[in-house]
């Protein structure tokens, strides 16, 4: 049974400019990850994305940025030149692994990431500014030259932010930002964002297992398994019996 | 070639007398050129992780140069490095495609490799020796020409860094978030392989098979432990690989021993004094 996908458009919930995806499915070889998902989100808006373990969410986002293939289509509407486009990503993944013994400083990775010339040989002076002037707009311009491995947990979620902001993008994916990182550096990530939402109009994305900061910062919340289960404002999605039925089989992590 | 006879011939030393000891003035210039290669290569080898893989490389020239032998009408370096490069695609490939960890498939390739070699090298009674040179190596035996291609191949090695190296430095990081960068990680990791395999290759009878993947390691291990960023971990990579170069090939000369182990010695005594000072 499929059910007919939400019309794009002004619903008095955002901005006018709309993302629309229709119809996207994963699969693994015979395994479904992604179910006919259907989903619509504004600009100005944080859409969070919740569910279980296992349940597709980063999966969506993967496909949206395109590192996974996947069936469907994915239309934006925007709201300055009224037209559709393809739209711009910003990424900032989950979990992001690496060797933190590597000689590498913030500057080095933010070049590399955003030019081809190598950064063994020079960094241009242009390069550089525009790097600082990413990590200001993240409060982390005092990070320029320290070494990768040694920011904390919060430190580098604003560089990866910083690298997703540059250039500024439509729709800002974040999954999982706050694994790892102490209360503070949550506070203030979340500011940064709203922050960002009103002065550039952005589309954000967050997948996040933490509820509590869900609650307060999502002006949507989507409760995904595969398929989307519920999409509504956070009270009522969290006062939902969807939502119970969900994570009943996971106490701890109800709000 | 004559300008360079001519500076040696200003050098203080014995071996420095114009019109003699010539394989001692090409041996010091071959290390001028493999030095930079090598320091380069190990950069990645190092943040990447891949010491395993360089290795089995060493192995699998060694049977590209038997294959090579055997076969009589072609240069063992023909063969070494078409052998190494599809071995290097081979590891590559199979490392993607299965969930195998990536050293088991390393090993396995490794071991496939060298029993090759040794048994195509020893069919039908044959001995062994005549291999020797290529386990230990032997950098006073670089001719003229060798040296020609080794500059050839230090031209397209930097060429290729200029253009492969922020790439590679992504997915050293995390190879997903490179693609999401838009890195063409397949063809970034192969390119990658393929320099190392050419490099390792070519250098393999100069260097040594035992000693090879040290000079490919130790340079950028000991840089590492003192550098924080890129250009300062390049430089010093290149600086822990020159000078054990040429002062190993100094003192190799006067003590008669192996020019290749000389230098790795040196190497792994920096290596030791900068694990010591790392400033963590």
């Amino acid at each position: 049974m499929k059910e007919e996908c939400p019309a794009c458009g002004y619903n008095g919930h955002g901005g006018l400019c709309c993302t629309k995806i229709t119809d996207l499915s994963v699969t693994f070889g015979s395994e479904v990850i992604l179910d006919h998902v259907c989903l619509h989100f504004h600009c100005g808006e944080l859409t969070a994305i919740i569910g279980p373990n296992g349940a597709g969410k980063s999966t969506l986002l993967k496909a949206l940025i395109g590192i996974v293939p996947y069936s469907g289509s994915l239309s934006y509407l925007d709201a300055k030149e009224s037209r559709t486009h393809r739209p711009r990503f910003g990424y900032v993944p989950q979990d992001f692994q690496f060797d933190k013994d590597s000689p590498v400083s913030v500057l080095d990775f933010l070049v590399a990431a955003r030019y081809r010339f190598p950064v063994w040989f020079h960094i241009k002076d242009s390069a550089r500014d525009r790097t600082i002037a990413a990590l200001k707009i993240v409060q982390a311009s005092h990070l320029l030259h320290k070494r990768l491995g040694i920011l904390s947990g919060g430190e580098l979620q604003r560089v990866l932010l910083a690298l997703a902001l540059d250039p500024i993008p439509n729709i800002l994916l974040l999954d999982e930002p706050m694994n790892g990182v102490d209360q503070d550096g949550i506070i203030l990530f979340y500011q940064i964002v709203s922050d960002l939402i009103k002065e550039y109009d952005l589309s954000v994305l967050l997948v996040s297992h933490d509820l509590k900061s869900v609650r307060q910062i999502a002006d949507r919340v989507v409760l995904l398994n595969k398929k989307v289960l519920m999409e509504d404002a956070p009270e009522n999605v969290f006062q939902s019996q969807t939502y119970y039925s969900v994570f009943s089989s996971d106490k701890k992590r109800v709000p | 070639m004559s300008v360079w006879y001519r500076f040696m011939g200003l050098l203080p030393f014995e071996w420095a007398v114009p019109g003699q000891y010539m394989f001692m003035k090409h041996a010091l210039l071959a290390i001028l050129l493999i030095t930079p290669l090598y320091s380069f290569l190990s950069t990645m080898v190092v943040i990447k992780r891949m010491s395993f893989f360089s290795d089995a490389l060493g192995h699998s020239a060694f049977t590209g140069i038997a294959i090579g032998m055997m076969l009589g009408w072609i240069r063992p370096v023909v063969t070494a490095v078409v052998f190494s490069v599809v071995f290097a695609m081979c590891i590559t490939f199979f490392s993607q495609k299965t969930k195998q960890s990536k050293d088991t498939v390393i090993g396995v390739f490794s071991s496939i490799a060298v029993s090759l070699g040794i048994f195509l090298t020893t069919w039908g009674g044959n001995s062994f020796t005549k291999l020797n040179q290529y386990l230990v190596g032997d950098i006073l035996s670089v001719t003229p020409s060798d040296l020609g291609m080794l500059l050839l191949l230090l031209v397209l090695v930097i060429t290729v860094w200029f253009f492969l190296f922020n790439p590679l430095l992504l997915m050293s990081f995390n190879p997903e978030f490179a693609i999401s960068r838009r890195v063409n990680a397949p063809w970034t990791e192969f390119l990658f392989s393929a320099l190392l395999a050419v490099t390792v290759t070519i250098t393999i009878s100069w260097s040594g098979l035992l000693v090879i993947n040290s000079m490919l390691v130790l340079p950028a291990a000991t840089s590492r432990n003192i550098s924080s960023h890129i250009s300062q971990y390049h430089r010093w990579a290149y600086i822990f690989s020159l000078v054990p170069g040429i002062i190993g090939l100094l003192i190799s000369y006067e003590l008669g021993s192996s020019a290749g182990a000389t230098i790795v010695l040196l190497q792994g005594i920096l290596f030791l004094v900068s694990y010591w000072l790392r400033k963590r």
